[in-house]
């Protein structure tokens, strides 16, 4: 299987997106390339704000702006919106629910850039904090159609953004839905939920397993709070053999613990494997890379299952190799920062 | 300017916060002493505020933002003791947002929130809070964790300056703010961005919660600080009015910074038997008290 790859799927829509809602503002943080907005600064220069590296003064403003009505859209690395102006998030945005939008970009081990760039706790710490809104999006088709969706809601948003090469996974015409989950395959025996990048992960090891006859009923999230999803509840509650998490993030309070909770304050008693990192820190390597030291990768899924399943799939690494959906992003784009 | 009417607005700040501290035996009574004149001038004149009909009860806090629900919309801040807001009216946003029953003691007595309001003041259930949050009186964002009222104003600055509004965005910062990296990021920008209606005026009483700050984290030079941020900067004695007024009037076409230097004791030289911490007075003694009741009686005589 291989997917259409799309090149910035967030520029061209941002922009035309923007042109019919003045209110609309970009704050950047020296990383306005990388993020995708070089050329919505120069179609909009007088909506557009250079804040500099001074990330806490950038979510004050941004806080300032949003009081007057005005909707900034701010836009750097995903681990610079939360891990060091976390006070100014909570205080200036998330307290009085303000209508400020945070492009987290290259979330998780997308980043070759080391520790100081893996957003690898952002979800855990965001979803502790009141009024916050996540999304994260999980193909080109996501990440055209985030806007109208973080527009619409009256209070904050941290979006864990895609940029660069993305594949489109999902059709076109089927744009981002808030707290709705995509039901990717149907089947009783392994319930499997995924979000962001994992779900293509996923996808690799989808058609073998089948093929070995495990039944599986995978989702694929995109608003990971509000996690309410009834959808998500209910394939929860049909899983034969137990549940699996996949997300690019550490697996303490990302979406692996928010399926815990659901869990088991519904009674569901099967057995949860959560995918991700290991309450551990990573380090600069490519996407790939990460993904396999850290048990992060389709392998990783069908050993999970193995093991929900106390049964050998015989499926092996090669077979998982062949079915690389695309030619690995991680080792075709090691992009610069 | 009315300078006269000005220094009865300090007074009357100075007496209604040593009221209430001898009242609750408790009370940021050297914040009254040091940023008397300094609100004095500010809500007796500086600030081009719309006026309010009758002075305000403050409401009972109704509970936190919730996203999703009406109470983002229905919230009401504190700002509506400072009046309709307008294009050509100026804003306050107060930083140090422990300073709160001194400006509750200005908006008494500028006739924005009722006379009885203090008796709310840290009661449970009130909006009169001890450390104003944004639905406390006179208060529009929530900052008393220092530092990030000037950042919020700057935007607010930048969506009028978009908007070309004339008015002035004010902030009153406390000297112990300039310690926090955040407001320097602020100023940076706000020069960046050529912000020159924004202003900030500044009570340096040289004092903090551990004691003087020269002894906690110097910030002197603090006016060639500011200026090599690209602000023009006033340095004035910050109990004297005619220099305050004089300072609060300049247009620089820079963002502008005025640095009241002011003595913590002013007014109540009692006070300096507390030295060197003076930032929360609680009576150690009947003895003690007594004197201060003795300081009352000289005080309002």
């Amino acid at each position: 299987m291989s997917y259409e790859i799309v090149a910035r799927p967030h520029e061209q829509k941002f922009i035309d997106w923007s042109k019919d809602k003045p209110e609309v503002l970009v704050l950047t943080a020296d990383l306005t390339n990388s993020c995708e907005v070089g050329r919505w600064r120069d179609i909009y220069p007088d909506r557009y704000f250079s804040m500099g590296m001074a990330e806490q003064n950038m979510l004050g403003m941004a806080a300032g702006l949003a009081r007057e009505g005005f909707e900034p859209w701010l836009h750097t690395f995903a681990v610079f919106l939360y891990r060091r102006p976390l006070d100014q998030l909570q205080m200036s945005i998330a307290y009085p629910s303000l209508k400020v939008r945070l492009m987290g970009f290259l979330p998780g081990i997308m980043t070759p850039g080391g520790v100081t760039h893996q957003a690898i706790e952002d979800i855990a710490v965001l979803r502790a904090v009141p009024n916050m809104t996540i999304l994260e999006v999980g193909d080109a088709t996501e990440a055209e159609t985030v806007h109208d969706i973080a527009h619409a809601i009256d209070g904050p948003v941290y979006i864990r953004a895609l940029r660069g090469e993305v594949s489109r996974i999902f059709p076109k015409n089927e744009p981002f839905k808030f707290n709705t989950a995509r039901i990717l395959s149907t089947g009783s025996d392994i319930t499997l939920i995924t979000s962001g990048i994992m779900t293509e992960e996923a996808l690799r090891a989808i058609p073998l397993l089948q093929e070995k006859g495990v039944g599986i009923n995978h989702l694929h999230v995109s608003t990971l709070k509000p996690f309410t999803d009834p959808i998500v509840l209910k394939a929860l509650q049909s899983a034969k053999h137990g549940v699996i998490t996949m997300e690019n993030h550490s697996i303490v309070g990302g979406v692996g613990s928010a399926v815990a909770e659901i869990m088991a304050e519904n009674g569901i008693g099967v057995r949860l494997d959560r995918i991700g990192l290991k309450d551990t820190y990573a380090h600069g390597a490519s996407q790939k890379y990460l993904m396999s030291e850290y048990g992060m990768d389709a392998k990783a899924l069908v050993e999970s299952i193995s093991k929900l399943m106390k049964k050998d799939l015989g499926i092996s690494e090669s077979d998982l190799e062949e079915v690389r959906t695309v030619s690995v992003h991680s080792s075709a784009k090691a992009e610069a920062l | 300017m009315d300078l006269q009417k000005m220094q009865g607005i300090a007074d009357g700040i100075r007496q209604r916060v040593l009221a209430h501290t001898l009242a609750n035996n408790g009370g940021y009574m050297s914040q009254a002493c040091s940023a008397a004149e300094l609100l004095g001038a500010m809500y007796g004149g500086v600030l081009n505020l719309a006026p309010v009909s009758e002075p305000i009860n403050p409401p009972f806090f109704k509970g936190v933002p919730v996203v999703g629900t009406a109470s983002v919309k229905e919230y009401l801040t504190g700002a509506q003791f400072h009046g309709a807001k307008g294009p050509n009216f100026d804003r306050f946003i107060i930083s140090p947002a422990h300073y709160a029953l001194v400006v509750y003691a200005a908006l008494i007595e500028t006739d924005r929130l009722r006379e009885d309001g203090l008796d709310f003041f840290n009661k449970d259930g009130s909006t009169v809070e001890l450390i104003g949050a944004e639905h406390s009186p006179g208060f529009e964002t929530t900052t008393g964790s220092l530092a990030q009222a000037i950042s919020q104003a700057g935007g607010i600055a930048i969506a009028r300056k978009i908007r070309k509004e004339s008015g002035k965005t004010w902030v009153f910062m406390s000297d112990g703010e300039f310690q926090e990296g955040q407001t320097w990021e602020a100023f940076q920008a706000a020069a960046f961005h050529k912000l020159d209606k924004l202003r900030v005026i500044v009570d340096v009483n040289q004092g903090q919660c551990d004691g003087p700050m020269d002894s906690v984290m110097s910030i002197e030079p603090l006016v060639g600080r500011v200026k090599a941020f690209g602000w023009s900067a006033s340095v004035v004695d910050g109990h004297d009015l005619d220099a305050i007024t004089q300072a609060c009037a300049l247009e620089t076409g820079h963002p502008h910074v005025v640095l009241c230097y002011t003595d913590p004791v002013r007014g109540l030289p009692l006070l300096n038997e507390r030295r060197p911490v003076l930032h929360y007075l609680r009576f150690k003694s009947k003895e003690e008290q007594a004197k201060y009741e003795l300081a009352y009686k000289e005080m309002v005589k």
